[in-house]
């Protein structure tokens, strides 16, 4: 670990917060329809949709049609898999997928998580990824980041019956944010060498091997998207490792700067919409003080390097294996640490080949629930489930009724928060553990001892979390871990965000109650730390006993010496 | 309730397919084809009329008369251009010891005594990666100057003449891309 390698964190964290305050003022005001410079596009796509944006629909309303319009994306994303051979930009003749695959990916786009059970160079044309995969990332994202503003909605006023209009929320958060952010960086992708074409193999004629193909594509405006809607599916196997895909290390940093910035400019929209900046402030620092010390907690790990490789005469230099040259440690950990601190699950480097605790946590960041700061929208609405749970268990000490933003906090609102934290836990301890009793989910794995159960604990973190990256060693196209992860995707996504637009629902009907002298404060640095508090032991302590037995375990078995 | 939804439901999926997965490509794509052409198409480096790589893609050298890239975990062969990916082996993986033992033996055997840098011996995350590091590089230099009868000093000074360096030590490594190195060996004047 050097001085230099911190300094790169402090330098994403300046760059990131700094942007997060002017951003999350425009997030704020494109909530509230202020923003208008697209107006004629925004109201030509209204009058071709058939849309009343001034129509203002209740949670239920809100949540039914955001999981239609889901439904019919997955369905034309499944057609699209299915049928890719026969649809244009596919010059390599790529096959169709699978059902079994095709349900897999259209689950893992769908729900934002982007999970890759397939091989992007063998097993999708330019044209899927284009007209299926990229479309959903933005669509994904901008669904998650609606059902946050429908969230602080409820927060906003007392007596509510509505949370606003989701095709217009899906709208505005599609043309006013996520496209010219990601048309920027795309084109800063494309100065750097991100590749931009609609081709997709050039023959090479290599120096010593002869001739080859070459896989290229239209990479740069996915990789942007990829990043900035927290999607992570990758244009190449190699996700973000791959040269085509991060060219350099600024262009590093620049991924790691989208992969971070909406979710940080969450609370403070927050802290704009509810007239209250601080609470916004008070959110972001809680996600901002666990990702900072997730950060330099796998970058020290990392640069101490594999006793064991240096025992076997390889220079002390940190961790090597699955990392690329031109990033370097601390921006490759950093980069990792981030997309699953969100729920990005891009990669710029192998976690499968990081140090046991290096691997830890990425898949500790996941198990706290994504909210450090977790997926754009999906971030923010589990945090405030853990706000809510706060005041609650501050309420249970003090003997009062638990308020948050002058909105009682009661029996039903806690009885979805635990439901929908539980539900999550429950898929991913039993959904790995009943795959490492079948002889297929074996099968899966690359590597033997613990490591083993991390990679099946982590592949079932990833898709229950909506996380998307893996320890990749895990070979996912098999009909159990297609099907098995595929649907933990759609319940991580579906039975979450629908118990908390339910709660947001119930809150916003309630009176908004006067701050007085009793009342608990949930700004300020005592919240920020119970916050904390709260997600650890709430969101990380179930998983102690698993995350023990496996990269716990391989941390001391690895300098004890042993190998598998 | 959800019939009256259906229709904008449709409608948005269609609509933003077109616009998100064809017009905006379509504009995108067009604008960096003329703006930016080069990288665009994938940074190609043209030789005698034909592309032999990509200034951004590994490729697989072996040595003496070359500098050798990282190890890639690729298959059928390492640096096969259509495919990208690790070796996803863990720490504590008895078959990455091995290779990385096997690799050292070799390496020393290759250059001599002395520190074995550790991305001399560890795969890549693309198993593309186009670079290594500037000790691995110079490393190896002594040995390509003697198989080229080329003076150490003159392939040292390429070297470093090719070197990035990190932005005020921060963003970035010390590193070479072996393909410019190993072209622009070719263009070395014999001794």
């Amino acid at each position: 670990m050097t001085i230099y390698g911190l300094f790169y964190i402090a330098l994403v964290f300046a760059l990131v917060l700094g942007a997060a305050f002017p951003l999350g003022r425009y997030i704020a005001a494109i909530f509230e329809g202020r923003v208008t410079w697209l107006r004629p596009l925004e109201t030509g796509i209204y009058r071709l949709a058939g849309v009343d944006a001034t129509r203002q629909m209740g949670w239920q309303s809100y949540a039914i049609a955001l999981l239609l319009l889901s439904v019919i994306h997955f369905a034309l994303l499944y057609a699209i898999l299915r049928l890719q051979y026969y649809l244009p930009f596919n010059p390599l003749h790529i096959a169709g997928m699978s059902p079994r695959l095709a349900f897999n990916t259209a689950a893992s786009f769908t729900t934002n998580t982007n999970w890759q059970a397939y091989t992007p160079e063998q097993q999708i044309s330019n044209g899927a990824q284009m007209l299926g995969l990229c479309v959903h990332m933005f669509l994904s994202a901008a669904a998650g980041i609606a059902a946050a503003a429908a969230v602080m909605r409820a927060f906003t006023g007392r007596g509510l019956k509505t949370l606003g209009n989701f095709y217009a929320d899906l709208t505005r958060i599609t043309l006013y944010l996520l496209i010219p952010i990601a048309l920027i960086a795309a084109t800063l992708l494309v100065l750097a060498g991100s590749p931009q074409t609609f081709v997709q193999a050039v023959p090479l004629h290599t120096l010593q091997s002869g001739t080859q193909p070459l896989a290229i594509g239209p990479v740069a405006l996915q990789e942007a998207i990829k990043e900035l809607g927290t999607n992570g599916g990758g244009f190449f196997n190699a996700n973000s490792a791959h040269p085509f895909e991060n060219p350099n290390a600024w262009t590093n940093l620049l991924e790691t700067w989208l992969i971070l910035v909406i979710g940080f400019s969450m609370p403070i929209a927050f802290g704009h919409m509810v007239k209250d900046k601080a609470q916004g402030r008070t959110l972001m620092a809680a996600m901002a003080i666990i990702l900072a010390l997730g950060c330099v907690g796998a970058y020290a790990a990392e640069a101490a390097g594999n006793p064991q490789q240096i025992a076997a005469g390889v220079q002390a230099s940190g961790n090597w294996e699955g990392k690329e040259v031109r990033f370097g440690i601390p921006a490759s950990t950093t980069f990792n640490v981030s997309a699953t601190g969100t729920s990005t699950g891009a990669v710029d480097s192998f976690t499968d080949s990081y140090t046991p605790l290096g691997g830890a946590i990425p898949m500790f960041l996941m198990q706290l629930g994504e909210v450090t700061p977790g997926g754009v929208g999906s971030g923010f609405y589990t945090i405030i489930v853990f706000a809510l749970l706060s005041v609650f268990i501050a309420g249970l000490m003090v003997g009062r009724t638990p308020e948050y933003l002058g909105k009682k906090v009661q029996a039903k609102e806690i009885k979805l928060a635990m439901l929908a934290v539980l539900v999550l836990t429950a898929l991913i301890l039993c959904g790995a553990s009943l795959s490492l009793m079948t002889k297929s989910g074996l099968g899966s794995l690359e590597n033997a001892g613990p490591h083993g159960l991390s990679e099946m604990l982590y592949g079932w973190t990833s898709a229950t979390e909506n996380n998307g990256s893996a320890f990749a060693g895990l070979s996912a196209n098999t009909p159990l871990l297609d099907y098995g992860l595929g649907t933990a995707m759609l319940f991580g996504r579906f039975a979450f965000m629908i118990p908390i637009l339910a709660i947001a629902g119930s809150l916003a009907s309630k009176p908004k109650l006067n701050e007085i002298s009793g009342t608990f404060p949930t700004s300020g640095p005592l919240f920020t730390f119970l916050l904390i508090g709260v997600i650890i032991i709430l969101g990380g302590l179930q998983f102690m006993p698993a995350d023990t037995l496996g990269p716990i375990a391989e941390h001391f078995l690895l300098y004890a010496g042993k190998s598998f | 309730m959800i019939l009256r939804e259906l229709r904008p439901a449709i409608s948005l999926v269609v609509l933003f397919t077109l616009l998100i997965g064809l017009i905006l490509p379509g504009i995108f794509t067009g604008a960096m084809q003329a703006v930016l052409p080069w990288q665009a198409n994938g940074s190609l480096i043209r030789q005698n009329g034909q592309v032999v790589g990509s200034a951004l893609i590994g490729q697989n050298f072996s040595g003496p008369r070359y500098f050798v890239p990282r190890p890639s975990a690729l298959s059928p062969s390492p640096y096969t251009q259509d495919t990208s990916g690790a070796s996803n082996l863990g720490p504590t993986s008895k078959a990455l010891l091995a290779s990385v033992k096997q690799r050292v033996a070799a390496y020393l055997q290759a250059f001599g005594p002395g520190p074995v840098p550790a991305d001399a011996v560890t795969a890549s995350g693309s198993g593309l990666d186009p670079d290594i590091s500037l000790e691995n590089a110079l490393r190896q230099a002594p040995a390509v100057a003697k198989a080229r009868h080329l003076p150490t000093a003159t392939v040292i000074a390429l070297v470093e003449n090719m070197a990035h360096h990190p932005f005020l030590g921060i963003i970035g490594t010390d590193h070479v891309n072996v393909l410019k190195l190993n072209l622009a060996l070719e263009h070395l004047p014999a001794s």
